[in-house]
């Protein structure tokens, strides 16, 4: 049996224009697969922030994302600035980014929290200057619950 | 019985078997095989996309013929909105109205009436249900089917109200009823609709069991025969429009949210428009939104395929119609609680996920790593020649068992080039 399907992505940096399109592009993919649509959401959400995130501040960066019948894995690994004090960018509202950048509707300070709470697990391995990788994994046994 | 009805047909004559609607369809729905354009009903959603693009006008719409006015005792016609915007200098709608009593209908219902009623209705319901914002308008059939098979996670946004041809056939019906005293199979409820996916909410209601409409015909159909009686008419015009600015508005896009009263609303047109609205709406990006109008055709229902006028001249001349009527004809009594609750739906909408690969996961994930790997053998070009409208559509086709590798055509030339040792005439 197969290992399960693995999706790479190229996020390039403040390219707000294409920021979305890998998390579109996984949402549509788990659509044709018959993922029940709660799941889908959680996805989407998630993975739509931290793809932002990573064009506001990590520089650009990678995704990977891994489906498999049990459940769907996003690894988003950027070489940008790093988080300094995860504890404190995981509080509702907190955000570094720019007014220039909040202007626009983003950085509402609403990423990380909202990552977290639209997945079952995530591990931030962060690094100031070095980069960060977000982890994040949504299990796909759940689905009937939450119709 | 086919559990999807699709009302978009083709004239296989006059299909010259080119890539223009495969390339169109907004859900990948139609396919050339054998010389000939074949639609997929399950994945159509009735937009008419293909008929408007078509240039051999292969595509059409099926709809009623004026001879099922005979079946019944007495007949109501249910004008849309659309149909005021077809003709030059109509100064009074109830020209137009009168003309159609004249061409055979004993009364007439506007659907414009019972858009006023509905817009009534959806302010109340917009500002009571917060949780659910932002509220996605349910007027356009063609949008309700593609989010029933494609954005799963919209559903619950859907506003639950009947479509307005539906609820004035319901209106319309009783008050016929009431009149006549008939019973309601002598009594003939027939709209007039410039709108595809409309003659399919016929056989598939949105949102209800049985729907209330018996027949439809094409405003372009009737177009003609209509003008005809309009001079008689002006000889002696009957009063019968029950319906102000707010339901005739409804033909154009952003014509349902004025009523509102709201700054935060969205109204958009044009399929490619919606479908990408729809995509970011489902990862949440527009939470501060109240309520959103989409509209398949561009500029609202006056850009329905079976109008006969261009929909930008449709919106000019509707403007001028709306001049000096009141905001609103027909009101709503709220205290009616039996009529108001009649018209939301009664049946609760279903995801129907027509576009996944198989019946479960294990066998769908094991599709799509098939047809990523055909994928790579094909050279991207989603030229449409094999029929599909992308290589990424016939690698799917061929995981579901119903095309070929051998149906493209680069494929094809490697082969060639394989058998034949001739590496130059082909490149």
């Amino acid at each position: 049996m197969s290992e399960g399907l693995v999706l790479n992505f190229k996020v390039l940096p403040n390219d707000f224009s294409r920021a979305g399109e890998a998390s579109s592009t996984v949402k549509n993919k788990l659509k044709k697969l018959g993922v029940n649509p709660y799941i889908i959401r959680k996805v989407a959400v998630a993975m739509y922030e931290g793809e932002i995130n990573m064009v506001i501040h990590g520089g650009g960066g990678e995704i990977e994302v891994t489906i498999t019948p049990k459940e769907i894995k996003m690894v988003l690994e950027d070489a940008g600035v790093g988080i300094a004090d995860v504890e404190k960018a995981m509080q509702k509202g907190f955000s570094t980014a720019t007014d220039s950048i909040r202007s626009m509707g983003f950085g509402a300070g609403m990423g990380l929290p909202n990552m977290k709470s639209h997945t079952d697990e995530m591990n931030i391995d962060t690094q100031v200057g070095r980069g960060t990788k977000v982890t994040m994994t949504v299990y796909l046994d759940q689905g009937e619950n939450h119709e | 019985m086919n559990k999807f009805y699709t009302s978009v047909r083709l004239d296989k004559d006059a299909c010259n078997g080119c890539i223009n609607c495969i390339k169109r369809c907004p859900t990948q729905a139609i396919r050339v095989r054998k010389g000939k354009a074949v639609i997929t009903s399950k994945y159509c959603i009735d937009c008419g996309e293909c008929i408007r693009i078509c240039p051999y006008h292969a595509k059409y719409s099926t709809y009623n013929n004026i001879e099922v006015m005979d079946q019944f005792e007495y007949t109501v016609a249910l004008p849309e909105p659309s149909l005021y915007a077809q003709y030059n200098n109509l100064e009074d709608v109830n020209i137009l109205l009168t003309a159609l009593k004249l061409m055979g209908f004993d009364d007439v219902y506007e659907v414009s009436a019972a858009c006023e009623y509905i817009s009534q209705m959806t302010k109340k319901y917009v500002e009571e249900n917060q949780d659910k914002w932002p509220i996605i308008s349910t007027a356009c059939p063609a949008m309700v089917r593609l989010v029933q098979a494609k954005f799963p996670n919209l559903i619950d946004h859907l506003l639950p109200i009947k479509e307005p041809a539906e609820l004035a056939a319901e209106f319309a019906r009783k008050r016929a009823m009431e009149k006549t005293g008939l019973p309601s199979e002598k009594i003939g409820i027939i709209s007039i609709s410039p709108c595809p996916a409309k003659v399919t909410s016929i056989r598939m209601p949105i949102g209800i069991n049985k729907s209330n409409i018996d027949a439809v015909f094409a405003i372009k159909d009737i177009y003609g025969t209509l003008l005809k009686y309009m001079d008689k008419a002006k000889e002696n015009v009957e009063n019968l429009s029950i319906s102000g600015k707010t339901g005739i508005r409804w033909a154009n896009v952003a014509g349902e949210s004025f009523y509102l009263d709201t700054e935060n609303y969205l109204a958009a047109d044009g399929m490619e428009n919606v479908m990408r609205i729809l995509e970011e709406l489902e990862e949440k990006r527009f939470i501060e939104l109240k309520f959103i109008e989409l509209n398949a055709c561009s500029v609202g229902c006056v850009g329905g395929v079976l109008n006969v006028e261009n929909p930008y001249i449709a919106r000019v001349k509707l403007k001028k119609i709306r001049n000096g009527l009141p905001e609103l004809k027909t009101f709503i009594d709220f205290s009616d609680t039996e009529k108001v609750n009649s018209a939301y739906w009664t049946e609760k909408l279903k995801y129907q996920p027509v576009f996944n690969l198989a019946d479960n996961m294990i066998e769908s994930m094991n599709k799509m790593e098939k047809a990523e790997k055909i994928l790579d053998k094909f050279p991207g070009l989603d030229c449409g020649s094999c029929g599909a409208p992308t290589c990424r559509a016939l690698a799917e086709d061929i995981v579901r068992g119903v095309a070929n590798e051998r149906y493209c055509f680069d494929v094809l030339r490697k082969l060639y080039k394989e058998v034949t040792h001739d590496d130059k005439s082909v490149d």
